[in-house]
């Protein structure tokens, strides 16, 4: 648990100050719709032609986004990790024109072909969504989520996370060294289970008391129940042209797919 | 008239001994008291029943001059007095400086404008303008208490109420705490197990005993 958060990597950009790339300037709401837009017509596609564009088009928008390539493709390979099993049976759940035959059970064409859509949806969308996205803070996230309108209390809450997953990682690693301390090795045994139950209760109620002292801290600034974000955005030249430009391409995507309809 | 009175206040969490039993205490404007005692005496229990984060079992809480029972009544107390807590990280929610100096402010209805001029203005009071933009987890524990202090400050108090203030402080952080809240016009109650501190900010004050408190000779 405590590996997935070491510091660098709570985000995907490895620290507030890099600006390598342009996508981390741009407006975050931007961003963030046409990370929407952009997933919404992939998943209609199915096109191989036009599949293997939109990601070529989200590749494209990498060295944009300042993102460092390799750690992105790992993440992207773990996202894979979790389909890899329903691209690998595909080819024999799905009916059709057998392609080879392995312990007795077909594969098809047609399910391979479904597969292999899949897969590039899947990896165009979460590369697109890494970078338009993941290159920007929690923070600035939430704020942009806010000013596109979503519902205030879902904001609330990855406001809250953002700001509290430190201090819960924190009071979970000074348990853990506590317990080290105390000789504690973790093994497939009653006593390691009952131990993390333990440290799990602790932690549930530590966050619990914890949560009450800082609704008592916000009563005494005067809240009401309502919050007030202070952050504006605005919508620049550059920021306009890149939605043009990322929109031109989501449009060109569905031109490939439909070019039989249109002739 | 006192700023805050408190009149026979009882207090017993649920299914323990009761820790307050008929502690009284008054606190005038520009008056500086601390309040003194072991650990888990009920000090900081105190400071919240003076706010109405907890209510007494029996007793008076009387502030700016009127009884006050209801969270209402409370709610008012609240923006005249600021309490800054024993954990920076239960004070500090909001994901940015600037934006948890200003929660205050917005709260009592200022526009987005004067919020951030008061955050400018309180974080160059206490020259901390170089922290304005950082992420509130990512500062140090000195940092992260005298952010708490500007966030408290930035609702212009007429008291403060300071649970621990030198609490994970280094030696140059807490003098310059010191400094800090010897320029402040506003009354103080402090609780501190840090004598020297409590020398410099509250010489005299209350001892916190069996439930009841004792003014200190000095």
């Amino acid at each position: 648990m405590s590996d997935r958060l070491t510091n660098p990597e709570k985000t995907l950009r490895i620290g507030p100050m890099m600006t390598m790339g342009h996508i981390p300037d741009l407006d975050p709401r931007m961003r963030i719709v046409l990370a929407a837009l952009f997933a919404v017509v992939v998943i209609s596609l199915s096109d191989l032609i036009a599949l293997c564009l939109a990601v070529l088009v989200a590749v494209t928008l990498l060295p944009l986004s300042g993102l460092p390539a390799k750690r992105t493709f790992k993440r992207m390979a773990a996202m894979d990790g979790f389909i890899i099993f329903t691209l690998i049976l595909l080819p024999f759940s799905v009916a059709g024109t057998p392609m080879f035959t392995f312990l007795g059970f077909d594969a098809s064409w047609e399910g391979l072909r479904q597969a292999v859509e899949i897969a590039l949806t899947a990896n165009a969308v979460i590369l697109a969504l890494m970078c338009l996205v993941g290159s920007m803070e929690p923070v600035t996230m939430g704020h942009a989520l806010h000013a596109l309108r979503m519902p205030e209390q879902l904001v609330q809450l990855l406001m809250f996370t953002t700001r509290y997953i430190e201090t819960l990682r924190e009071e979970y690693m000074r348990l853990r060294a506590a317990m080290k301390m105390r000789g504690f090795r973790p093994g497939t045994n009653w006593h390691t289970y009952r131990s993390f139950g333990y440290l799990v209760g602790m932690m549930l109620v530590r966050a619990l008391e914890r949560s009450e002292r800082v609704l008592g801290a916000m009563k005494c600034r005067g809240f009401m129940g309502r919050f007030v974000l202070l952050e504006q955005f605005r919508m620049t030249d550059r920021d306009w042209l890149f939605a043009a430009l990322m929109t031109a391409a989501s449009v060109f995507l569905l031109v490939v797919q439909f070019r039989h309809a249109f002739a | 008239m006192p700023l805050l009175e408190l009149r026979d206040i009882s207090f017993a969490y649920p299914a323990h001994a009761p820790v307050l039993e008929g502690a009284n205490l008054t606190i005038h404007a520009g008056e500086r008291l601390s309040i003194v005692g072991p650990n888990g005496v009920g000090k900081s229990t105190l400071l919240k029943i003076a706010v109405g984060l907890l209510r007494p079992s029996s007793g008076q809480v009387l502030a700016f001059g009127q009884e006050r029972r209801t969270e209402t009544e409370f709610a008012e107390v609240r923006r005249r007095i600021g309490y800054v807590f024993q954990d920076p990280d239960d004070q500090l929610f909001c994901p940015t400086v600037a934006e948890d100096i200003a929660f205050g402010p917005l709260n009592l209805g200022k526009s987005r404008d004067e919020a951030l001029a008061i955050v400018d203005d309180i974080l160059q009071q206490l020259h901390l303008t170089h922290l304005r933009d950082r992420i509130t987890h990512r500062l140090s524990g000195g940092e992260k208490r005298l952010v708490t202090l500007a966030t408290v400050l930035a609702m212009e108090p007429e008291m403060l109420l300071l649970d621990e203030p030198t609490n994970a402080l280094d030696v140059e952080n807490e003098a310059r705490l010191i400094e800090i809240l010897q320029n402040l016009p506003q009354a103080i109650l402090l609780i501190s197990h840090n004598p020297e501190f409590s020398a410099k900010i509250a010489p005299r004050g209350y001892g916190l005993r069996a439930g009841k408190l004792e003014r200190l000779a000095g």
